[in-house]
C-alpha cells in the first residue's frame, strides 16, 4: 500500500469505455502502489488491453479517471508518457533491425545518454549478448519478448506495461519471461501485467484484480484471495485452494446473482 | 521534433538499405510498360511527331510513384500490426515525428527509382531540351506529386487490417494514367472516355512535365496540375493525422 503522503503510481477510478453498443469497462477501479507487482487477470476479451491502452494514453476513456503517477492520461498525456512504457501483447520489435539497434533507438527517442553502453547493458541483462548483431527476425519468441521487455526498460520508466507478456510463448520461454519480470521487481519499478494465467499472477503479483464482465470482481493479495473462498466449499478442502479454484468461484457466485 | 525524426527515418532507411530489391522490384513493372509501350505499341500510336520516348516519359513517371508508395503503406501497416505505431505512440516524442519519418522515407526512396527510370529512359531515347528551372520546376512538381500519394498511402497503412488491404489503393492509382494522355493523346478517345481523361489529375500532371521536358512553356495547365496536387494532398494529410490521432 502505497504512503498516503505520495500518489499511487497507477490510480484507475470508475472507468467506462463501449466499443459501439458493446460496452468493455463498466466502472473499472483499482490503483496500483509504487514499486508494486500488479495483474490484472481475466479471460479473453474481458478488456485487459483496453485498460491498459487508456493508462498509456493510446486510447480515451468514456468516463472515469486514470492517473499515472499522478498526471491525468487525458489532461497530461505527455507527463504520463514520460512516465511509463508499454510492452503490448505483440513483440513490438523492429526484425529487420539487430536487437542492439533496436535498444538504441527507443535510448535515442528517450534522450537517454549514451544509448550504446545503455543498450550493451540491457542486452546482458536479458541474455541477449550473443544475439545482439544478428536482425530481431532471426530470434525466438522469447527472445523477441525479452528484447520488447529490454526495449520498455531503457531509460528506467517508473511504471511499466506488460500486456500478456507470455501469450503465445512455449513453456520454456514463459519461464525465461518470468525470470525476467521477477528481476525486475527488485528495481523498484511499477509493473502492472495482464494476464489470463492464474498461475502466472499466482508467480509474480503481489496483488490481483479480477476483471470480469466488465468491473474488478476481486482484488487482494493471493492471501486475501484465498479468503474469498466460499466456506461452503472448505468441508472437503484441505489443501489451499488454487487461485483457478478461487477465480471460478467467484465468477460462479457473480453469475448465480 | 526534427531530431525524432530523423532518428526514426534512420530506422525506416535501414530496412530499405537492408533490403534494396524493393526499389527495384517496384521500378519493374513501370519498366515493362515503358519498353511495351515505346517498342510494341508505339508504332501505332499517333502523337503528332514528338519522340514517344519522351510523350511517354511523364506517365510512366507518375506509374512509378503510385507503386512505390504502396510499400509505404506496407511499412505503416507493418508498425501498426507489430505494435510498433503503438509503442511509439506511448513515448514521449513528437507526434508527428512518426507519420514524417515514413513520408520522408517514402521521398528518399521515389528519388532514387526515379534516377533509376530517368536512366533507363536515356538509353531509351528520351531527349530533353529542359533548361535548369525547368528541371527544377519538374523536380517540384514530382516531388509534390509524390507528397500527396505518400500522404494518401498512410491513411490505408494505419487503418487496413491485411497486408493486401494495405497496399490494394494504389491498383487504382496505376491505372489512371491509362485513361490520361500518358500514352495516347486525348483527342483519339471516344467521348466519356476522352471527357473523362481531359478532367482527371493525372493528364493535366503529364502535359507539364512533358512540356517542361521539352522546354516549353507549361502554360496554365502547370497550375491546374498544382492545384490538383495542393487538393488532393491536403485532404489526405489532414486526414491522415485524423486517422493517427484516433488510432493512437
Ligand atoms: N478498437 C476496438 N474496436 C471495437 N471493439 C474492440 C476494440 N478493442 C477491443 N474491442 C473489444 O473489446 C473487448 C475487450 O477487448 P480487449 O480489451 O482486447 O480484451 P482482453 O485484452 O482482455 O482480451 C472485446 O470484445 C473486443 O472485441
Ligand atoms: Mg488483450
Amino acid at each position: 500500500m502505497p504512503s498516503p503522503a505520495s500518489a499511487p503510481a497507477i490510480d484507475v477510478v470508475g472507468l467506462r469505455k463501449s466499443f459501439g453498443d458493446n460496452e468493455v469497462l463498466k466502472g473499472v477501479t483499482f490503483d496500483v502502489g509504487r514499486g508494486e507487482i500488479f495483474a490484472l487477470l481475466g479471460s479473453n476479451g474481458a478488456g485487459k488491453t483496453t485498460t491498459v491502452n487508456i493508462c498509456s494514453t493510446l486510447l480515451r476513456p468514456d468516463a472515469g479517471t486514470a492517473s499515472l503517477s499522478g498526471h491525468d492520461v487525458v489532461a497530461r498525456p505527455e507527463e504520463v508518457r514520460r512516465a511509463i512504457s508499454l510492452t503490448g501483447q505483440f513483440a513490438a520489435v523492429d526484425e529487420v533491425l539487430t536487437g542492439r539497434e533496436n535498444l538504441e533507438l527507443i535510448a535515442r527517442l528517450r534522450r537517454v545518454p549514451g544509448p550504446r553502453t545503455v543498450a550493451t547493458g540491457l542486452l546482458a541483462q536479458f541474455g541477449l549478448t550473443d544475439a545482439a548483431d544478428r536482425r530481431a527476425a532471426t530470434y525466438s519468441g522469447g527472445m523477441k519478448r525479452r528484447l520488447d521487455i529490454a526495449m520498455s526498460l531503457v531509460g528506467s520508466p517508473e511504471i511499466i506495461f506488460l500486456d500478456e507478456p507470455t501469450t503465445g510463448l512455449d513453456p520454456e520461454a514463459r519461464i525465461e519471461v518470468w525470470r525476467t519480470v521477477k528481476g525486475l521487481a527488485s528495481s523498484g519499478t511499477t509493473i502492472l501485467l495482464t494476464t489470463q494465467y492464474l498461475e502466472e499472477a499466482e508467480q509474480l503479483a503481489d496483488r490481483i484484480a479480477i476483471l470480469h464482465g466488465g468491473t474488478i470482481i476481486a482484488n487482494g493479495t493471493l492471501s486475501e484471495l484465498k479468503t474469498m473462498f466460499p466456506p461452503a466449499k472448505v468441508e472437503y478442502v484441505e489443501k489451499q485452494p488454487t487461485l483457478e479454484e478461487i477465480f471460478l468461484a467467484i465468477i460462479g457466485t457473480k453469475e448465480a446473482n | 521534433m526534427l531530431r525524432d525524426t530523423s532518428t526514426l527515418t534512420g530506422r525506416l532507411m535501414k530496412q530499405i538499405l537492408r533490403s534494396p530489391d524493393t526499389i527495384i522490384t517496384v521500378a519493374i513493372t513501370p519498366i515493362a510498360i515503358f519498353l511495351l509501350f515505346r517498342y510494341v505499341f508505339g508504332g501505332a500510336i499517333e502523337t503528332g511527331g514528338a519522340n514517344y520516348t519522351n510523350y511517354l516519359l511523364p506517365g510512366i513517371l507518375l506509374i512509378t510513384i503510385a507503386s512505390s508508395v504502396a510499400y509505404t503503406a506496407l511499412r505503416i501497416f507493418n508498425d501498426t500490426s507489430k505494435g510498433i505505431t503503438a509503442r511509439l505512440g506511448t513515448m514521449p516524442i513528437s507526434r508527428s515525428a512518426v507519420l514524417w519519418s515514413h513520408v520522408l522515407t517514402s521521398l528518399v526512396s521515389n528519388a532514387v527509382t526515379a534516377v533509376l527510370v530517368v536512366g533507363i529512359a536515356f538509353a531509351m531515347g528520351f531527349r530533353p531540351e529542359a533548361s535548369v528551372l525547368d528541371w527544377l520546376a519538374a523536380l517540384g512538381v514530382l516531388t509534390l506529386f509524390t507528397l500527396a500519394l505518400t500522404w494518401m498511402s498512410v491513411i490505408p497503412g494505419l487503418t487496413a487490417t491485411t497486408m493486401e488491404g494495405a497496399g490494394a489503393f494504389s491498383y487504382p492509382l496505376i491505372f489512371l494514367p491509362f485513361l490520361s494522355s500518358a500514352f495516347a493523346p486525348t483527342e483519339s478517345m471516344p467521348g466519356p472516355v476522352r471527357w473523362f481523361a481531359e478532367n482527371q489529375p493525372v493528364t493535366s500532371v503529364v502535359e507539364t512535365l512533358r512540356a517542361l521536358f521539352e522546354g516549353r512553356p507549361a502554360g496554365d495547365e502547370i497550375w491546374v496540375a498544382l492545384a490538383w496536387i495542393a487538393g488532393v494532398g491536403g485532404l489526405c494529410y489532414v486526414l491522415a493525422l485524423r486517422t493517427y490521432r484516433r488510432k493512437v
